[in-house]
């Protein structure tokens, strides 16, 4: 008997699963610290993050390290991880007006209280290649690294001259400028519920979504949500699928501290850490009310961890798109969005295709061949 | 990976499947939803059958997995792998000697008993997702009992093709109430799912469903009464290796001669079939459904 049926087993997926060690060594370079992955990857490790559900920028390089780059695959190594934790606090809500602030730049308005902030950001450079850095070395970082810092130290003094108060500014939300005019449409009580029966938060990770959800389980699924599912989806509904105009009323990037209700002490709280996030506050006008109300506009609001303002804005312009009470286009349609922006669900399944479906086929077969000689194959339709 | 619980999911997350479970067996054929967790297994690669498997399995337990039929096919090697290092238990390819067995697309030829359980890995929970996209709506139309439009596309398909065109996950009304998608199992395994000794347990990891057929249910695939639900037809094809005709088969192409034979998808039973055939001592299990 010449055939072996397709399937090698064990010791099939013990190869292939050196071959993968081999593949990612073989050019004989030398390995990857984690630790330059976390600090020159910058962006993928806050990706990987964002999209892995844990804020963990060591782990979140290791599995970047370990996928060879591949974000999706990384995020998927890090949602499967962060599911063997068990969930034993509930972070208290963040105030983002206290962010300590690295970007922080308004569409919306020329000068906002505060002032913009370009921050470190790629918009304004030429994408040209700088092929500079293919031979960059130790010294020529060192040496740029304490030039940069000096100049900024400098830049400081000199402002900080006749100054007693810190230097840091506050940033007052944008948006609680028009709130205090009354231009933004609130949130009724009803789509801010977010609470279960028994006074627990809703919780994506212990419950799985009902449509129509709460809007914090859709903020939740948004902000673990693939960030170029997202991009597609939001850019549809700015292309004319949705006709949504989002203005960018504020976008910031920095660093908010999480804190806990103190286990012991009731009533006082207790700060674990700072995590950096990306927040971005979306503005369009309120159109898609079925009743005539009083011109208005309505928020849609993005978060994220890490810097990853591509994600944060779509996820904004998505929440906005969604609270059409008469959906049109796909992206105001929630169930439809909701369903499939979750990165490490639709890998898994697009790739499973990949699994063998030999008796799934077989039955096809036999169907379609019934079908062929009840009508007789060679017989004109 | 011993830096990992026992079974790898925290007992929190198994008791909360637990739970699901028992609401699944109390309503049989109704989709329980639950907090699915990511599993070190891609979506779509059996994460609900596996939270099940994993929730379930105690260490005496013997656990045998298979996909497509096979206990050799990769991804039940991986899944298999995967259970049996976090567990430790046992494990067989012999069907009549698994207490668990977890499977995609297929029931053992051989019958299971009571005691033991079959966990079936699902891609798609939703039957009616075949004529509504939206789960918000199917969610209303299970409630209200609202079979309607499965029975009008089921007609239609009569109509347009002479016979009903479904070929896996065929719908079937599990205890007069519900209707349930069995998994892709071929229309072949549907009727091994009625008035069953063995309990069946469902889970789709990526739609966060979970549901049940407990044993001695009423499972009657959709048909109508002139035009009854039937299996699919070998028309006398036997397996090229063990030479049965009473199996689900597989087809396969010859890698040099191109010539086209079966084999059983059953790989274990074939294997034990074929050991008898050649007069060595074989407990061959039970008929499905007689």
């Amino acid at each position: 008997m010449a055939y072996a049926a397709v399937k090698g087993g064990q010791e099939a997926i013990a190869e292939a699963e050196k071959l993968l060690h081999y593949y990612r060594v073989k050019g004989g370079s030398l390995p990857l610290s984690v630790q330059q992955i976390r600090d020159q990857m910058r962006l993928a490790v806050d990706k990987v993050m964002g999209e892995g559900s844990l804020y963990d920028p060591n782990l979140a390089a290791l599995a970047l390290k370990q996928t060879e780059g591949d974000t999706l695959e990384a995020s998927f190594m890090i949602r499967a991880f962060r599911s063997t934790l068990e969930r034993n606090h509930y972070s208290l809500p963040v105030n983002t007006g206290h962010m300590r602030v690295m970007r922080r730049i308004s569409a919306a308005f020329k000068e906002v209280p505060g002032g913009q902030y370009l921050g470190p950001t790629r918009d304004y450079t030429k994408r040209l290649l700088d092929f500079t850095l293919e031979e960059e070395s130790k010294e020529q970082i060192r040496e740029f690294v304490a030039r940069h810092l000096f100049e900024t130290m400098e830049r400081m003094n000199q402002e900080k001259k006749g100054k007693e108060e810190n230097l840091l500014p506050d940033f007052p939300k944008v948006i609680d400028l028009l709130r205090r005019e009354g231009l933004l449409e609130e949130p009724t009580q009803v789509q801010e519920c977010s609470q279960d029966a028994s006074g627990n938060l809703d919780d994506i990770t212990r419950h799985s979504l009902q449509f129509p959800v709460s809007r914090a389980m859709r903020l939740q699924s948004l902000a673990r949500g693939e960030t170029g599912a997202m991009m597609a989806l939001a850019y549809s509904s700015n292309r004319g699928y949705g006709n949504i105009h989002p203005t960018l009323g504020e976008l910031r990037v920095g660093y908010v501290p999480v804190c806990i209700p103190h286990p012991y002490y009731p009533g006082e709280t207790l700060t674990l850490g700072e995590v950096l996030v990306t927040e971005a506050e979306i503005l369009a006008r309120m159109e898609e009310r079925k009743e005539k109300r009083r011109a208005k506009f309505t928020l849609g609001y993005g978060f994220c961890f890490g810097h990853n303002e591509l994600k944060a804005i779509a996820m904004g312009t998505l929440d906005r798109a969604m609270v059409a009470e008469n959906s049109q286009a796909p992206v105001e349609d929630e169930e439809f969005v909701l369903s499939h922006i979750d990165g490490i669900e639709a890998s898994g399944f697009v790739a499973h295709w990949k699994l063998p479906h030999y008796v799934d086929f077989q039955a096809e077969l036999n169907r379609v061949r019934s079908i062929q000689e009840r009508e007789g194959k060679n017989e004109p339709l | 990976m011993n830096l990992y619980n026992y079974a790898f999911l925290d007992e929190n997350t198994k008791r909360e499947i637990r739970r699901a479970l028992l609401k699944a067996v109390a309503i049989p054929g109704y989709q329980v939803p639950f907090g699915s967790r990511e599993l070190p297994i891609a979506r779509g690669w059996g994460t609900g059958g596996l939270q099940i498997t994993l929730s379930l399995i105690g260490p005496t337990d013997i656990l045998k997995v298979i996909d497509q039929g096979s206990d050799e096919s990769v991804n039940a090697c991986n899944l298999r792998d995967l259970i049996q290092q976090t567990t430790g238990v046992e494990t067989t390819v012999d069907t009549c000697e698994a207490t668990l067995v977890q499977t995609r697309h297929r029931i053992p030829e051989e019958k299971m008993i009571d005691g033991q359980l079959l966990v079936l890995q699902v891609p798609y929970p939703e039957t009616l997702r075949w004529v509504e996209p939206s789960e918000q709506e199917t969610r209303r139309m299970h409630g209200e009992k609202d079979y309607s439009k499965l029975c009008v596309f089921l007609y239609e398909d009569i109509v347009k093709w002479g016979e009903i065109t479904l070929s896996h996950r065929y719908p079937v009304r599990v205890n007069g109430r519900y209707i349930m998608d069995p998994s892709p199992i071929p229309r072949y395994d549907v009727p091994k799912l009625h008035q069953a000794e063995t309990m069946f347990l469902f889970g789709a990891g990526r739609e966060k469903r979970i549901y049940a057929i407990p044993p001695y249910t009423d499972v009657i695939p959709l048909q109508f009464k002139d035009h009854s639900f039937h299996v699919e037809d070998f028309q006398g094809a036997a397996c090229a290796s063990c030479g049965s005709t009473e199996t689900y088969l597989d087809e396969v192409f010859d890698r040099e001669s191109g010539e086209r034979r079966y084999y059983c998808s059953d790989t274990s039973f074939c294997a034990k079939r074929k050991r008898k055939e050649d007069g060595m001592q074989v407990h061959l299990g039970g008929r499905w459904n007689g």
